[in-house]
């Protein structure tokens, strides 16, 4: 196999194993997918994320967990590559990568979630762009949609607490 | 002063409590009414963030606020149709300290034919400082 197969391998098994060890993103049934450094989130359909039977629409508090939750594993992946020392260890087995990211989840300071249309009861798809990774501030923009990339039915944008980041760089 | 809200309308909060996703997450709506509502949610093991602390996940406290928010909005006033939120903007103050039921206020303040601004907190009960506010613009159902 060679070199690059194998992190692109390892990446992949780093990435199932993160959603493995976060609880809320286990329980809600949420893929990943990565094309280069970029993640794709999948959120399933399930009767539990109905907020408005009537329509019915996905809750307000489903799309905005989707989205949360896609910024924060799409920045603790590029903080991730962006540090040389780590991202060696791409080349290691998964569970030492896998630890590294999960010592330093960021902490969301804000998000401001937009609601554009009603979620449909199908499957949801989320990307996250990273606008800037400080030396302890991070901004993320995030938005989420179920047919066409470019009709998002929900948007986000926050801020993250990324702790001594270019001290750790 | 929100202890002061009168008469709960009953079918505004049977319908909140019975949404499928407010079941799942384990919210409940404690009082509604003029425009207010208090919620609260337990902790819950299934829902944390962060592995290493315990601390739940912001979306959980998303959800929360949010479904505080829209219960207080169907009490504005006189509901003609349901309400949507138009956005929701969540500061988190600080981590919610694992094991404590979450508890949120919140509030309209103000209403009008097409639009109903609200704010919200939650707290754990250990500190004065919310663990988040919210501030929300929902579409009007009067």
């Amino acid at each position: 196999m060679s070199n690059n197969k194998q992190i692109d391998q390892v990446k992949k098994e780093v990435l199932v194993s993160i959603v493995e060890q976060i609880p809320f993103c286990e329980n809600l049934g949420i893929k990943l997918d990565c094309l280069g450094n970029e993640i794709t989130a999948h959120l399933p359909f399930k009767k539990d994320f109905i907020g408005n039977p009537a329509i019915p629409a996905l809750h307000g508090g489903i799309i905005g967990s989707f989205l949360e939750i896609t910024a924060i594993i799409q920045l603790s992946w590029a903080i991730f590559l962006e540090r040389k020392d780590d991202k060696i260890k791409l080349k290691t087995p998964s569970l030492e990568v896998q630890d590294t990211i999960l010592q330093r989840i960021p902490k969301t300071i804000d998000i401001t979630i937009d609601y554009l249309n009603s979620g449909r009861p199908v499957e949801s798809f989320a990307r996250a762009k990273i606008n800037k990774i400080g030396r302890r501030y991070a901004s993320v923009s995030v938005k989420s949609w179920q047919e066409e990339p470019n009709k998002p039915f929900a948007m986000a944008s926050g801020h993250f607490l990324v702790k001594n980041f270019s001290q750790t760089k | 002063m929100i202890d002061e809200i009168p008469i709960p309308s009953e079918q505004v909060k049977l319908f909140f409590m019975n949404l499928p996703f407010s079941k799942y997450i384990g919210l409940k709506l404690e009082r509604i009414g003029n425009g207010q509502a208090v919620m609260t949610m337990p902790y819950q093991k299934n829902f944390i963030g962060d592995p290493k602390t315990g601390v739940l996940h912001g979306g959980v406290i998303t959800t929360l606020l949010d479904s505080c928010c829209g219960a207080a909005v169907m009490t504005a006033g006189d509901p003609k149709t349901s309400t949507a939120t138009i956005d929701l903007r969540i500061d988190y103050m600080r981590p919610a300290k694992p094991e404590r039921t979450i508890i949120a206020e919140a509030m309209c303040y103000r209403v009008t034919n097409s639009v109903v601004f609200v704010r919200a907190n939650a707290q754990d009960g250990t500190k004065e400082i919310p663990i988040a506010t919210a501030t929300g613009a929902f579409t009007s159902p009067f």
